[in-house]
C-alpha cells in the first residue's frame, strides 16, 4: 500500500484530489495518511507519518514547495509536484529542488494514481509539459537552469526520449519507437532528472562527495 | 469570450538599470553591459582602464550607481506569479556568498594601488584622509543602496528615515553605517592633524558635526513628510490599479462564464467547453506574460489550440520548446498545423490531442498526435484534399516536409518540418 500525503493550500482542492484518488485507485492500493496546507504543517505531517509519496503544490505559503523539500533533507519520501502554475521557472525549480516528477492539476484521477505508483517505485514522472520545459532548460532558453557545460548535457538518446514524451508518447510507446525496453526508458528519465537536479556546480559537488567520489 | 489583453503594445523606452541579480558592486557594470548589449567583461575592463587613467572610471562608476535605478522596480511578472511571490509562496533568491570573492579581489587590488602610490610619491598629506573619507562615504552609500533594494522587494512597508538607511536592520547594516561614519570622522581628523594642531582638528570635527545637525534639524521633518506622502500616494495608486484590474478581469471572464454555466447546466458538453476556455483564459492571464500572436510561433500555436478546443470540444495540450517570430516562411507550417488539428478533432474521436513544437536555429518542427481511431495513409482516397492538399502539398510547396503516421486503432501523428533560412540582409 502506498502511503500518500497531500500538500496544497486550498482545502477544496485537497478534498477534490482525495475523492478523485479514492475513486480511481484499486481498493487498498492508496492510503491518504495526512493533508497539509503550508510549509510548517507539511513538514510536521511528513515527519510524523513518513509517507511514500508526497503530492506537493508548487505555490505554498511559507516559501513554496521547494522549502518543504529543503527542510526535510533527510526524509526519504518521494515528492510529486502537482501544480496549476505554468511558469517554467517554478516547475523546473521544484524539480531541481528534489521532486521526482511534475503533473498539472487538470490530470485525471487514473493518470494521477498511475503517476503516484510510478514515483513510489522510484521512477521519474515527466508530463509532456515538463518534458518541454526540460528540453528548454537544457537548450538554455529558461534562465533558471545554469546548466553545466561539461557534465550536464543531455545525451542524444535522452533528448530523443524527452522529445517523445513531450510529443505525448507513453513510456511503452517511447520504448517501442526507439526499439529499447521500458526499463531503459526509465533509466534515461532518471538520468535526465539527476542531471537536472545536479545542474548547479554546488549541488554536483555535494552529490559527488556524498558518494565519496571526491 | 473576452480577453483583457491590451490591443496596443505600449511603446517601450529602453532604460538602463542596475542588475540586482549578478551584482558584485551594485551591479552597475552588468546592468550597463545589458543595456549596451556588450559582454560584461568588456564593460568591467573599460571601468578598470578608466580607473587606472586618473580615476575617471571610479568616478563614472560611482555616478552611475547613484543615478541608475535598480531593475527590480521595472520587473514585470504575470499577476499570479507576482502575487505568489508577494505572499511568500515561491522561494526567494538568496544571494550567494561565493559572489564576494571578486569583491575581495577588487578591494585587495585597491589597497595595492594605494600602497604603490605611497611608495612612489611619499606620504602625501592629503592622500590618506581622502581615501578613508571616500571609503566611509562608500560604505554608507552601499548600505542605503541595500535598504533601497529591500524597499522595492517588499512593497507594503512605509518608509521611515531610519529604515531608509538601515533597511531591515541586522548587525551587518548597522556595522556598515557606523564604520562609514567613523571613517569619515577619522578622515576629517587626520586631515586636520596633518595640516594643523590638535586644536584645529577638534574645531573641524565640531564644526562638521554642528553642520550636519543643523541640516538635519532644518530639512529633516520636511524630507520625512515628503517621503511618507510619496509612499502613501504610491501605495494607494498601486492598490487601486490592481483592484481595478482584478475586478475588470473577473467581470469580463469568470463571472460571465459562471453565468453561462448556470444557464447551460443541463448540457455537460457546453459546461466543459466553457470551463476549459475559462481555465485557459485565467491561466494565461495569471501565469504568462502576454505576447501578440503575430509575434511568435508559440503564441500562434496557443491561439490555434484554443480555437480548436472551443470549436470541437477536445483538449489540446500544447508544448513548445524554443520560439521564433513568425516570418512569412513559417506561416505555412502554422496553417498545416491547423489542418492537422482540425482533422484530428473531427475524425479521430480522441478526447485529447498533443501538439509539440520545437524551434531550433535551423528548423521548426511540429508534431500533432492523437490516440484516436487512426487510418491507413496508403489507402487514403485520392479525393481527400484536406490531408494531401492542405498538409503534404502545402508543406512541400514551401520547402518543408510533412509525414503522416497512422495505425488503425492506435492513433495518428502528423510530423511537420520547415527549415529556417538564415536571414540575409
Amino acid at each position: 500500500m502506498t502511503r500518500v500525503v497531500i500538500v496544497d493550500d486550498h482545502a477544496m482542492f485537497r478534498a477534490g484530489v482525495r475523492a478523485e484518488l479514492q475513486g480511481a485507485a484499486a481498493p487498498g492500493a492508496l492510503d491518504i495518511v495526512a493533508e497539509a496546507e503550508d510549509v510548517p504543517t507539511a513538514v510536521a505531517a511528513i515527519r510524523e507519518h513518513r509517507p511514500d509519496v508526497v503530492l506537493l503544490d508548487v505555490h505554498l505559503p511559507g516559501g513554496g514547495g521547494i522549502e518543504v523539500m529543503r527542510q526535510l533533507g533527510g526524509v526519504d519520501a518521494r515528492f510529486l509536484a502537482l501544480s496549476v502554475s505554468d511558469a517554467a521557472e517554478d516547475v523546473i525549480g521544484t524539480i531541481r529542488g528534489g521532486a521526482r516528477g511534475y503533473v498539472t492539476k487538470t490530470i485525471t484521477g487514473t493518470e494521477l494514481v498511475d503517476a503516484i505508483r510510478r514515483v513510489a517505485e522510484g521512477d521519474a514522472v515527466f508530463s509532456p509539459r515538463l518534458a518541454g520545459f526540460v528540453l528548454d532548460a537544457f537548450a538554455g532558453s529558461i534562465e533558471v537552469a545554469a546548466v553545466d557545460e561539461d557534465l550536464d548535457r543531455l545525451t542524444e538518446r535522452e533528448r530523443e526520449v524527452m522529445r517523445l514524451i513531450a510529443r505525448g508518447y507513453a513510456y511503452k510507446e517511447v520504448a517501442k519507437e526507439l526499439f529499447i525496453s521500458v526499463k531503459t526508458v526509465e533509466t534515461h528519465m532518471s538520468s535526465v532528472l539527476r542531471k537536472l537536479q545536479l545542474s548547479s556546480r554546488h549541488e554536483l559537488t555535494r552529490w559527488a562527495s556524498d558518494r565519496r567520489l571526491l | 469570450m473576452t480577453s483583457t489583453a491590451p490591443t496596443l503594445a505600449p511603446h517601450e523606452t529602453r532604460r538602463a538599470t542596475r542588475d540586482t541579480a549578478g551584482t558584485y558592486l551594485g551591479g552597475v557594470a552588468s546592468g550597463l553591459a545589458r543595456h549596451l548589449g556588450l559582454p560584461v567583461l568588456w564593460v568591467r575592463i573599460g571601468f578598470m582602464i578608466g580607473a587606472a587613467l586618473g580615476g575617471a572610471g571610479i568616478a563614472f562608476y560611482a555616478g552611475l550607481w547613484m543615478v541608475l535605478p535598480t531593475d527590480e522596480r521595472f520587473s514585470d511578472e504575470a499577476p499570479g506569479l507576482a502575487s505568489a511571490t508577494r505572499t511568500g509562496k515561491r522561494p526567494q533568491e538568496a544571494r550567494k556568498l561565493g559572489d564576494i570573492g571578486p569583491t575581495i579581489a577588487l578591494g585587495a587590488l585597491g589597497i595595492g594601488i594605494v600602497l604603490m602610490f605611497e611608495t612612489a610619491f611619499g606620504r602625501g598629506a592629503l592622500f590618506w584622509p581622502l581615501v578613508i573619507g571616500i571609503v566611509g562615504v562608500a560604505l554608507i552609500w552601499r548600505q542605503a543602496d541595500e535598504a533601497q533594494r529591500e524597499r522595492w522587494i517588499d512593497s507594503s512597508e512605509r518608509i521611515n528615515p531610519l529604515r531608509a538607511l538601515f533597511g531591515a536592520g541586522g548587525w551587518a547594516s548597522y556595522a556598515r553605517v557606523f564604520a562609514g561614519g567613523a571613517l569619515i570622522f577619522v578622515a576629517l581628523g587626520t586631515f586636520a592633524l596633518t595640516s594643523g594642531g590638535v586644536g584645529v582638528a577638534r574645531e573641524i570635527v565640531i564644526a562638521g558635526l554642528l553642520g550636519v545637525i543643523g541640516i538635519a534639524i532644518t530639512l529633516g521633518p520636511w524630507i520625512f513628510r515628503l517621503a511618507s506622502d510619496l509612499v502613501d500616494e504610491r501605495a494607494e495608486r498601486v492598490r487601486s490599479q490592481e483592484r481595478a484590474d482584478v475586478a475588470a478581469h473577473l467581470h469580463d471572464s469568470v463571472l460571465q462564464t459562471l453565468a453561462l454555466i448556470q444557464k447551460n447546466s443541463h448540457d455537460p458538453a457546453v459546461v466543459s467547453r466553457l470551463a476549459r476556455s475559462q481555465e485557459r483564459d485565467l491561466r494565461a492571464w495569471l501565469f504568462t506574460t502576454p505576447t501578440d500572436s503575430g509575434e511568435s510561433i508559440a503564441a500562434a500555436l496557443r491561439e490555434l489550440s484554443a480555437e480548436i478546443e472551443d470549436a470541437w470540444g477536445v483538449d489540446v495540450e500544447t508544448v513548445t520548446v524554443g520560439d521564433t517570430p513568425v516570418p512569412e516562411t513559417v506561416a505555412p507550417i502554422v496553417h498545416a498545423t491547423r489542418e492537422a488539428l482540425t482533422n484530428a478533432a473531427k475524425h479521430a474521436g480522441a478526447p485529447k490531442i498533443d501538439v509539440y513544437a520545437e524551434v531550433s536555429p535551423s528548423a521548426v518542427e511540429i508534431f500533432v498526435k492523437d490516440r484516436g481511431v487512426g487510418f491507413d495513409p496508403a489507402a487514403m482516397p485520392e479525393d481527400r484534399h484536406g490531408v494531401r492538399g492542405s498538409i503534404v502539398a502545402r508543406m512541400e510547396r514551401h520547402g518543408g516536409h510533412a509525414e503522416i503516421r497512422s495505425t488503425a486503432g492506435v492513433g495518428t501523428e502528423v510530423v511537420l518540418k520547415m527549415p529556417l533560412q538564415e536571414e540575409r540582409s
